[in-house]
């Protein structure tokens, strides 16, 4: 429970702490998922070469979320292992999500706005619009 | 090599990264690029892309501990986020238009100035900029022996037009330029630099976040390579993370100067010969 300030809002301890929380829980599932699909990619293919010094991109399936998570769904490594890469990225947004939140309570118009301002610019940069 | 061992090679340079990059505040970006495109040969967009997300695992992980013991500063986290994560959407933008040879050697260049920022700025003197700070209610206190200091930031533009630039650099070269950030915050700023390194470390993972979306679409984020960087950078700094509250400030920027210096050159040497 987050603990309450003298005028009844969330004291920004209390919201300091829960965004600690926010992001330990997100980094253990990323690292869970990263680790999981790894073992798996490494009994599979553990004796095949290496051809990471030419740069040729990743395949098609593993460049947005939606194949991502098709790939995760039938336990394909790679797309386990880039599964557990997409909630590590949303750690933190999850993070600036919940100070909005916290901001919202306090009624701390000033810190709602520029948390939305960055949520805004995250936004752009998950949906991959480069400039 | 095989899988199985280029793996187990990636994992333990990534293990000493993570720890050497939460021992300085830096991250472990910084020193997991030039070991996977100098000593291990791989195409610097794959190193960029796996090192950008193991910035953000440490940074995350790290963030949780230092936010209950009381450094960091929310508030100027998150004003300053900003500037961090505009900047990094634009330095993200310009990466997947450069080539490999020509981000290696900005990459360099940007480690060998980080080192001589850190050496030769003296402070800026505290005066000036407070009105600003209160305005935003930047002002913090953190712990020490004899109880809770309180502290103003000053310059707050200058900061944040720093910030902008740290942000430019994360997106441009997978790192989480803690070195810039703590520049804004500790000589710009003029924070305790405690309150430095943790509120840096806190705002790395939010400025890396902006720019994944747009390494994951362009396949700079390779699962192979990503897998034991992430793991091992966030063990590492897990490790690192547990000395920080302890460790001496100036033995951290000397430790710092040094491993940056050396992995500069190698950068540049790299890219010049590509």
């Amino acid at each position: 429970m987050i603990r309450r300030s003298d005028q009844g809002r969330w004291s920004d301890r209390a919201v300091e702490a829960t965004m600690g929380t926010v992001l330990r829980y997100g980094v253990v599932l990323a690292a869970v998922l990263v680790a999981a699909g790894g073992v798996a990619y490494l009994f599979e293919r553990w004796d095949h070469a290496t051809h990471y010094s030419v740069f040729a991109g990743s395949p098609e399936s593993l460049t947005t979320p939606a194949a991502i998570l098709r790939g995760a769904l039938a336990l394909d490594p790679a797309s386990l292992i880039a599964l557990g890469l997409v909630v590590l990225v949303l750690t933190p947004v999850a993070r600036v999500v919940f100070a909005l939140l916290a901001f919202v309570e306090q009624r701390d118009r000033l810190y709602v706005i520029f948390s939305l301002i960055v949520l805004s610019v995250l936004f752009i940069g998950l949906t991959g619009h480069s400039l | 090599m095989n899988v199985l061992i280029f793996t187990l090679v990636v994992f333990a340079g990534s293990l000493f990264a993570g720890f050497l990059g939460s021992l300085t505040g830096l991250g472990g970006g910084v020193v997991i690029v030039p070991l996977l495109t100098v000593a291990l040969g791989v195409d610097n967009r794959y190193a960029i892309g796996a090192s950008l997300v193991s910035v953000i695992a440490t940074s995350s992980g790290s963030a949780a501990a230092y936010l209950k013991e009381g450094f960091t500063n929310m508030r100027v986290g998150i004003f300053l986020e900003v500037a961090t994560t505009s900047g990094a959407i634009l330095g993200a933008s310009v990466a997947t238009r450069l080539p490999g040879p020509a981000i290696e050697i900005v990459f360099g260049v940007v480690l060998l100035v980080s080192v001589y920022l850190t050496l030769s700025l003296r402070k800026l003197p505290a005066v000036g900029g407070e009105g600003l700070a209160r305005r935003l209610r930047l002002n913090g206190s953190y712990p020490t022996s004899n109880g809770n200091v309180s502290y103003t930031p000053r310059r707050v533009p200058l900061g944040f037009g720093i910030m902008a630039g740290a942000g430019a650099l994360s997106g441009l070269l997978g790192i989480g330029s803690g070195a810039v950030k703590v520049l804004a915050l500790d000589q710009a700023m003029r924070l305790p630099f405690k309150v430095s390194t943790t509120t840096s470390n806190f705002m790395i993972g939010v400025t890396a976040a902006a720019s994944a979306g747009i390494y994951l679409r362009r396949g700079f984020i390779t699962p192979g390579l990503a897998m034991p960087v992430m793991l091992g950078v966030l063990a590492g700094s897990l490790i690192g993370a547990r000395l920080l509250i302890s460790a001496r400030a100036r033995l951290l920027r000397l430790v710092f100067a040094v491993a940056i210096f050396a992995l500069g050159v190698e950068m540049i040497v790299a890219g010049l010969h590509l």
